[in-house]
C-alpha cells in the first residue's frame, strides 16, 4: 500500500486501528457549528449518554432557539422545536404526558436566561423531572453576536460595541447559581468541552442528570460554559485562551449543588 | 309556560344561589331552564344579579331587558329594575331598608319581610329561601318536590341535613307574602 | 352513561373535557374562564382517568405545554380569556406551523388592553383570521349555548387530529359564566399511543423506535423553496377543511324578508328579536356560524337573494361583517348592529336596530 492511498473507515477498522466511533445517535448530517465551536462536543456526549443508557428510543429531546436551533438535525432521535425560550415550559408538556420517558432541553443563554427566563425557572421550581443542558457561550451566536445576558462586564459585543457597561446593560446573570437555590432541582453543575479532561467531566455530569432523571428525583440542570470564537471574533484556540482565561473566573466550574 | 325572572340584591344574600335552586328545580320537572349572573368584582360585596328563565321550550335568548317578575332584595336594585318589569308583571321585594318604594302602577308589587323572618327563624341563612318561598307562593312554576330535589343537587351533600330548615323557610316565606298594590 | 346536570359553560367544557377522554390540560387563571382550571383541580381527573391538569406560570408556558404534550400525540387544552389569548398568539402560530392538533378555548371579554371582565366577541378577527405571525387558519367553533360549550369538545378533537391543526372554541364571558341544563357525554377511555397511531399516524415525538425515521416537530425550514412547499401543505389543508367543515345553524330563513347573521350568545339574542318581530309582523330569520373559520359564505350567499337586508348582529365594533359582505359581494345591504366594552344588546335593542338600518332606512 502506498502513502498516497486514502484510507475508508472500513479499512481502518480492518486494520483495528479504529480508535473513535461515532455514535448511531448522532445524525451523518453535516453539522451548522462553527469549526472550534463547543456545540458539537456537547452534542456528541449527550448523545452517547443516551446510548451508553441504552434510552434513545425512550427519549425527547427539545431544541431551542438559537445556534442549536437545528440540534434535530444532527441528534437522531424524536425532537421538538421550541419558540424562543419555551423548551422548559414544552419540556414540562412532555414529560407529564409521558412520565416514564427521558425528556431533555438543550440552550443557549439568550433562550434560557433572558427570554426564558420564567420558563426555566418554574420548570426547575417545579422540580419537573427532566435534564436541561445549558451552553453558555456569553453571547447570541445565531443573530451574529449580540449582547447576552451572560456577557462579561466589559465584554464586546455588537450590541455592546465599546464593552458591556453595566451601569446602562445589567450585570450578567449567573442563573445557574440561582437555580441551584430551588427546592425542585436535584442536581446543578459547571462543566466545560476545551479540553479532553473536562469533556470526560462534562459527559458523566450528563450521565448522573439523566440518571437522576430515571431515579425521577427531580430536575437536574448542567451548564457548559463554552466559547464562540466566532461571535468572540477570535480564532479557535484563542477563543479556548480566552474562556480559561475570564469566562471560568466569572463562571467558575465544579458541582454547586448535589 | 314561559317565566323571565330577575333576582337582584347585595352580594351575600343568597341571590344566586336562590336562582340556581329555582333552575335547578326546573331542570327537575324537564323544563329548559338557563341562569345568568352578572359576574366580577361585584359579586364580592356589591350588587349581585342573576337572571333565570324557565320555560316548556328551548330557551333562546338569556339576556332580557325586561321580566315578568323582579325580586328586589336592596334599594340600589329597586331603582335599577323597577322599570324593567314588563307591564302586569310582579315586583316582589323585602322592605327591609328599602326607603323609595316603588312607583309602577301598571304592574303587581308584593313584599316579604325576608329579613325579619329570618331572624325569627334564628337563621339568617334561610333569607333566601323565604324569600323564594314568597315567590313561589306568587309563582308555583315549580312544584314543592322539584325544589326538595332542586335543593339537593346544588346544595353539597355535607349540607343535606340543611334541607328540612330550608323547606320550612319556602313555607314561611309562601305564608308572609303580601300584596301591596 | 350519559348525565344531566345545571352547569355553568366553564364547568361544562371542563367536565366534557375529562370525559373526552383528554389527557392534559395546562391552564392560567384569568376572569371570566377560571372556573374551567378551578373544576380541573377540584375534580382531580388526574385520579379519576389519569389525564395531567397544570397550573402554569403564566399563558405563555401553558401554550407551549400544550405544544410539548400535543407533539406527543397527546389530547391537550388550554384556555384562556382575550388577554391571555393575546400572550399565547407566539404559540399558536409555532403549533399551527407544526401541525400540532390541540384544542384552545377563548372565553372573550371585552377589550383593547385590559379592557373590561365583561362578554364580548371582539376577538373575532384575532380567531379567524390568524392572531400570531405567518399564513395559517385556525377551526374556529363558537358554542352558543352551555350544551354545545360540552358537545364542541369532541369535536374539536376530532377535527384537530383528523387535519393535525389547532382548533379554537370562541366562546365568551356570557356563555361562560351562563348556567344552563346540559346532557354530559358518557366517559371515554383516553386512547393509547398504539391506538393514537394506528387511527392519525406515526408523526408524534414518542422516542424513535428502530426501524423508522426520527420524528421532528418544528415550524422551521431555513430554505425558502422548502418553507413554501411547507406553506402549500397547509394551504392544501386548509381548502380541504373550508371543503368539509362548514357548520351552521338556520332559524326562521323560510320566507324570511330580512336576515340576520350572528354568532354565539349574539345568536341566542337574534333569536328572541325573531319572536319579537313576529308579534310586530317583522319576518326575520337568521342564520349563525358555528364555524367562524370555515366561515359559510355560500349559505349566506345563497341567503341575501332571497331577502332584503341583512343585520349582523356582534359584540364588537363591527368584525364579521366584513365577511358576510365578501360572502354577499355586494347583492344586498349589510349593516353592523354591535354593543361592545363589555354590553350586550337586548333583543328589543336588536329589534330597534333592525327596523332603522333595513326598514326605515
Amino acid at each position: 500500500m502506498s502513502d498516497s492511498t486514502i484510507l475508508t473507515p472500513q479499512d481502518i477498522i480492518e486494520r483495528g486501528e479504529l480508535v473513535f466511533k461515532k455514535t448511531a445517535l448522532l445524525t451523518d448530517n453535516i453539522m451548522s457549528y462553527c469549526p472550534g465551536c463547543g456545540h458539537g462536543v456537547a452534542h456528541r456526549i449527550t448523545m452517547e449518554v443516551l446510548e451508553e443508557m441504552g434510552i434513545g428510543d425512550q427519549t425527547i429531546g427539545v431544541a431551542p432557539v438559537g445556534c442549536s436551533v437545528l440540534a434535530y438535525e444532527f441528534m437522531n432521535i424524536d425532537m421538538q422545536q421550541a419558540a424562543h425560550g419555551r423548551a422548559p415550559a414544552v419540556a414540562t408538556g412532555i414529560k407529564r404526558v409521558y412520565p416514564d420517558k427521558y425528556v431533555f432541553t438543550y440552550q443557549g443563554d439568550g433562550d434560557l436566561a433572558a427570554i426564558g427566563t420564567a420558563e426555566t425557572i418554574h420548570a426547575c421550581n417545579r422540580g419537573e423531572n427532566i435534564v436541561i443542558i445549558f451552553i453558555n457561550n456569553g453571547i447570541y451566536g445565531m443573530t451574529g453576536g449580540q449582547m447576552a445576558p451572560t456577557t462579561l462586564p466589559g465584554m464586546k459585543s455588537s450590541t455592546s460595541p465599546f464593552g458591556r457597561d453595566v451601569q446602562m446593560m445589567g450585570h450578567p446573570l449567573k442563573i445557574t447559581e440561582m437555580i441551584a437555590q430551588l427546592p425542585g432541582v436535584v442536581y446543578v453543575t459547571r462543566q466545560a468541552v476545551h479540553k479532553p479532561a473536562l469533556v470526560n467531566r462534562a459527559k458523566k455530569a450528563i450521565r448522573k442528570g439523566f440518571e437522576i432523571q430515571k431515579e425521577k428525583k427531580g430536575l437536574a440542570f448542567i451548564e457548559i460554559v463554552s466559547n464562540c470564537n466566532s461571535g468572540w471574533k477570535m480564532t479557535p484556540v484563542n477563543s479556548n485562551i480566552w474562556l480559561e482565561e475570564n469566562m471560568l473566573p466569572f463562571f467558575p466550574l465544579g458541582d454547586i449543588k448535589g | 309556560m314561559t317565566e323571565e325572572l330577575i333576582i337582584a340584591g347585595f352580594g351575600g344574600q343568597g341571590v344566586l344561589s336562590m336562582g340556581k335552586i329555582l333552575a335547578y328545580s326546573g331542570i327537575m320537572q324537564d323544563q329548559e331552564v338557563s341562569w345568568l349572573p352578572s359576574y366580577g368584582p361585584e359579586m364580592r360585596g356589591g350588587t349581585a344579579n342573576v337572571s333565570v328563565i324557565i320555560s316548556d321550550e328551548r330557551i333562546s335568548s338569556p339576556v332580557l331587558q325586561f321580566f315578568d317578575t323582579a325580586i328586589i332584595l336592596n334599594q340600589q336594585s329597586l331603582d335599577k329594575f323597577q322599570e324593567a318589569v314588563k307591564p302586569g308583571g310582579v315586583l316582589l321585594y323585602d322592605p327591609n331598608g328599602i326607603t323609595h318604594l316603588p312607583t309602577r302602577k301598571d304592574i303587581k308589587i308584593y313584599t316579604i319581610e325576608g329579613a325579619k323572618e329570618a331572624s325569627a327563624l334564628k337563621n339568617s341563612k334561610t333569607f333566601n329561601m323565604i324569600v323564594l318561598g314568597a315567590y313561589l307562593k306568587l309563582k308555583p312554576i315549580v312544584k314543592m318536590e322539584n325544589v326538595i330535589k332542586g335543593l339537593k343537587k346544588s346544595l353539597p351533600e355535607r349540607h343535606h341535613n340543611l334541607i328540612p330548615m330550608n323547606e320550612e323557610a319556602i313555607k314561611v316565606g309562601m305564608d308572609k307574602v303580601k300584596q301591596v298594590s | 352513561m350519559e348525565e344531566i346536570k345545571l352547569m355553568k359553560g366553564n364547568e361544562a367544557i371542563a367536565e366534557a373535557l375529562i370525559r373526552a377522554g383528554a389527557d392534559a390540560y395546562f391552564g392560567y387563571p384569568i376572569t371570566p374562564q377560571s372556573e374551567i382550571l378551578e373544576y380541573l383541580m377540584t375534580e382531580e381527573p388526574y385520579k379519576r382517568t389519569g389525564m395531567v391538569v397544570l397550573q402554569a406560570e403564566s399563558e405563555i408556558a401553558a401554550i407551549n405545554m400544550v405544544y410539548g404534550a400535543g407533539a406527543c400525540g397527546k389530547k391537550v387544552m388550554t384556555s384562556s380569556s382575550s388577554p391571555g389569548i393575546s400572550l399565547k398568539q407566539e404559540g399558536i402560530s409555532y403549533i399551527a406551523g407544526s401541525e400540532i392538533p390541540c384544542l384552545i378555548v377563548n372565553v372573550v371579554r371585552g377589550g383593547p388592553g385590559l379592557g373590561t371582565i365583561q362578554p364580548s366577541q371582539s376577538d373575532y378577527f384575532q380567531s379567524v383570521k390568524g392572531g400570531g405571525h405567518g399564513d395559517y387558519r385556525l377551526i374556529v367553533l363558537a358554542p352558543a349555548s352551555v350544551q354545545e360549550m360540552a358537545d364542541f369538545v369532541q369535536l374539536s378533537f376530532d377535527m384537530a387530529f383528523k387535519y393535525r391543526n389547532p382548533v379554537l372554541i370562541l366562546s365568551d364571558g356570557l356563555i361562560g359564566q351562563m348556567m344552563e341544563k346540559v346532557i354530559l357525554p358518557p366517559q371515554q377511555e383516553r386512547l393509547t399511543d398504539e391506538e393514537v397511531e394506528k387511527r392519525y399516524g406515526s408523526w408524534a415525538t414518542v422516542g424513535k423506535k428502530a426501524g423508522r425515521e426520527r420524528n421532528i416537530i418544528t415550524s422551521l425550514e431555513l430554505k425558502s423553496e422548502r418553507q413554501e412547499k411547507h406553506n402549500h401543505k397547509l394551504q392544501a389543508k386548509y381548502r380541504e377543511i373550508e371543503k368539509n367543515e362548514v357548520r351552521f345553524e338556520k332559524i326562521n330563513c323560510e320566507n324570511a324578508d330580512y336576515l340576520l347573521v350572528a354568532f354565539g350568545s349574539s345568536a341566542r339574542i337574534c333569536q328572541k328579536t325573531i319572536q319579537l318581530g313576529k308579534a310586530k309582523g317583522i319576518n326575520i330569520g337568521l342564520i349563525r356560524p358555528i364555524t367562524l373559520w370555515p366561515f359559510p359564505s355560500e349559505e349566506i350567499n345563497k341567503a341575501a337573494d332571497k331577502v332584503k337586508g341583512i343585520l349582523t348582529v356582534e359584540m364588537n365594533a363591527g368584525q364579521m361583517v366584513e365577511d358576510v359582505r365578501l360572502a354577499v359581494n355586494g347583492k344586498r345591504k349589510v349593516e353592523h348592529f354591535g354593543r361592545y366594552g363589555g354590553m350586550i344588546p337586548s333583543p328589543d335593542e336588536v329589534l330597534t336596530a333592525l327596523e332603522q338600518k333595513l326598514i326605515g332606512g
